[in-house]
């Protein structure tokens, strides 16, 4: 308790000089934090927003069809396989949507009836696509809250007549509009109109019964893993065993790939906070070996009523110490304040900024050894003084 | 009383043909040995010369003598003062503390020894100055582990007899004179009730009334028991001393031991006086 307290008395007897020395560590310590909270938030933000576009999907796409194009047919029959939750077809169009003197220009997904579950959405009113719509290839649509609103003029439309691509559907139900972070301001500014498979393939040159696109989640009882290599298997087999025709991806691998990058992000830019953290060591051990130079006749004095080289090392290496956990707190304080600056800047983007827990806690650590390692050699140069030596420093 | 005199070389030769000193003696009395030296050597080595500072000195400091150390410049007064105390290692020779030889020591274990046997006064006040001036008083106390609290209340009483009152104890050394900083110094030296106080020239920055205040607390320890080494270059400070041992060339050249000091005994200052004459001072 002493030395800490001579440590702190040593500090605050030249203010100003202590806080250029922690100057290095507070912008080191505000480097780390702030850069890995910003990856941690964005990154956060990117991860639910895959989550939120359904974890156990499996996105398939296929290449070269080797003579065997995936039907419907074949989707319900893979809907029957014991790992495979639910298979769901889909491609995308774009057409002129029009009511009464309005036109728009809309999205227009041909899909099939698993699709509302496969892709987690909510219905606002009325009722998704059915088999049945797709076998028959009626002319429903479902729509998205936007285009409602937009082409209609207000949600409740269940029952009316819109024309996409100059046929005329009729709205079966409404669906809520995703409002997640970042697919927020992509699917918000879309209009979003969901058409039995069949009946896309009837409007348009490009889409053909040859399914090149689906989704595939697991069974209840499976993983994702587990259908993933199901699904793999059966397009093995139908594939004549050419990995390359097919590509299939799950959102565990977008999740992990998202990690991935992340971890590489926080390493990099940690790695840059930290190179600017050692920088600040080295500050702090030039002004200790100062110090040390400067108070040569205090480390005498002490030395010789007995202090050994263990209570002298102690107590400068403390004073390195003190000065580094000084500048961390200062830096924390000081990052916290920038996030949540940052945080009110950036709010339309729904993206979270907080102080990232295990980063202060790196940060405290990695001061804490700083103090260590940089205040070693001055301390160390200090208990290794001879008393007599010390006592006749400078006359 | 007669004295004999005695030549630096039979001093150096007295090892196969001891000698007695030129000695001065009020009154013969046995005293305990606390510090003894055998053929104590220090040298240093400037720009690769050898300079023999102390040579093959025997010595031997008696248990609650107050022993006055006197020399011409660069006799090898300070440097003997700090063999003594362990502060510094002598280059050659044995030093004896209460029967333990304290030559075989480490730094490490010197500074234990002079924390828990030694008191230190030296001729700068040599206070920490970012410490107030308890602080620097219970300082050698923290080293030995004693509590704060006690280690103040001692220190208080000892300010008191000191002359320092209660509000300067809060005030750091660069707000006292050098007197009062002295003997704050004085009272750091004691707290640990040490064997032996040793001090190096402790009035020697001080003006006349910091002088006397000093040599006053000097002596009113002294003749409470407490055993004081002192090196000392006036003759004011040497008459304190109940034995004052002369130093020149590296060798003790005389010694007196005129009794202790008693306020205006002529007789004892006569003696003193006398003997420093014929030592050549």
């Amino acid at each position: 308790m002493q030395t800490l307290k001579m440590a702190l008395k040593s500090i605050g007897s030249n203010k100003l000089r202590a806080f250029l020395t922690m100057l290095g560590i507070i912008i080191g310590v505000m480097a780390l934090v702030i850069l890995v909270s910003l990856v941690n938030g964005a990154t956060g933000s990117v991860t639910d927003t895959i989550s939120s576009l359904g974890k156990n999907m499996i996105t398939v796409s296929i290449s070269d069809n080797k003579g065997a194009p995936v039907q419907i047919s074949d989707l319900s029959e893979w809907m029957q396989d014991p790992s495979l939750g639910g298979v769901a077809a889909y491609t995308k169009e774009s057409f002129t949507g029009k009511k009464d003197g309005n036109a728009e220009t809309v999205d227009v997904y041909g899909v099939t009836s698993y699709y509302e579950q496969i892709q987690g959405m909510s219905m606002l009113l009325g009722r998704f696509l059915r088999s049945t719509d797709i076998d028959n290839h009626t002319y429903v649509c479902v729509i998205n809250e936007k285009l409602a609103t937009e082409l209609i003029g207000y949600t409740d439309c269940l029952g009316q007549e819109i024309t996409l691509g100059g046929i005329r559907y009729t709205v079966v139900g409404v669906v809520e509009d995703n409002d997640t972070s970042l697919t927020k301001s992509y699917n918000n500014d879309s209009l979003s109109a969901y058409i039995p498979y069949t009946s896309l393939v009837r409007m348009s040159d490009s889409a053909t019964l040859e399914i090149t696109s689906f989704y595939v989640d697991a069974a209840e009882d499976k993983t994702t893993k587990d259908a993933e290599e199901r699904i793999t298997q059966i397009l093995l087999d139908r594939f004549e065993d050419d990995e390359d025709a097919f590509t299939v991806k799950s959102q565990d691998t977008l999740e992990n790939t998202m990690n991935d990058v992340s971890s590489a992000l926080t390493i990099l830019l940690g790695g840059i906070a930290a190179i600017s953290l050692i920088v600040g060591g080295i500050g702090i051990m030039n002004i200790m070996l100062v110090t040390v130079t400067e108070r040569t006749r205090e480390i005498g004095i002490r030395k010789a009523i007995g202090a050994n080289r263990h209570v002298i090392l102690q107590q400068f290496l403390l004073e390195a110490v003190v000065l580094c956990m000084m500048g961390c707190g200062i830096g924390i304080g000081l990052s916290w304040a920038v996030l949540q600056v940052i945080g009110i800047v950036v709010s339309s983007l729904s993206i979270t900024f907080t102080l990232n827990g295990t980063v202060v806690l790196i940060a405290v650590g990695f001061c804490f050894l700083i103090g260590i390692v940089f205040g070693l050699y001055p301390a160390n140069k200090a208990a290794k003084m001879k008393p007599i030596d010390a006592l006749h420093y400078g006359g | 009383m007669p004295y004999r005199r005695k030549t630096v070389r039979h001093l150096f030769i007295r090892e196969k043909h001891p000698a007695p000193l030129p000695r001065r003696e009020s009154e013969k009395v046995d005293r305990k040995t606390i510090i003894k030296t055998d053929k104590l050597s220090k040298s240093f080595s400037v720009s690769g010369k050898q300079y023999h500072i102390i040579k093959n000195l025997d010595l031997e400091i008696y248990e609650g003598d107050f022993t006055v150390i006197m020399g011409s410049s660069g006799a090898g007064k300070s440097t003997l003062l700090y063999a003594l105390s362990g502060m510094d290692k002598p280059s050659l020779g044995h030093i004896e503390y209460a029967g333990k030889e304290i030559t075989e020591m480490n730094d490490d274990q010197l500074a234990v020894f002079r924390r828990k046997h030694c008191g230190f006064v030296f001729q700068q006040v040599h206070l920490v100055d970012s410490m107030s001036i308890m602080d620097n008083a219970i300082s050698t106390g923290m080293l030995i582990g004693q509590k704060q609290k006690d280690l103040k209340k001692k220190a208080a009483a000892l300010f008191e007899r000191v002359g320092i009152s209660e509000e300067m104890t809060d005030k750091f050394p660069a707000q006292v004179s050098g007197g009062e900083a002295q003997r704050a110094a004085m009272v750091r030296a004691v707290i640990n009730d040490p064997d032996v106080v040793f001090a190096d020239e402790p009035t020697g920055a001080l003006n006349s009334a910091g002088v006397e205040a000093v040599l006053n607390v000097l002596t009113d320890i002294n003749n409470e028991g407490q055993s004081i080494v002192m090196v000392t270059h006036d003759i004011k400070s040497a008459r304190r001393a109940n034995r004052i041992l002369y130093l020149e060339d590296g060798g003790i050249k005389g010694e007196c031991n005129p009794g202790k000091y008693v306020s205006g005994d002529k007789k004892r200052h006569e003696m003193i006086r006398g003997f420093l004459e014929e030592m050549g001072w």
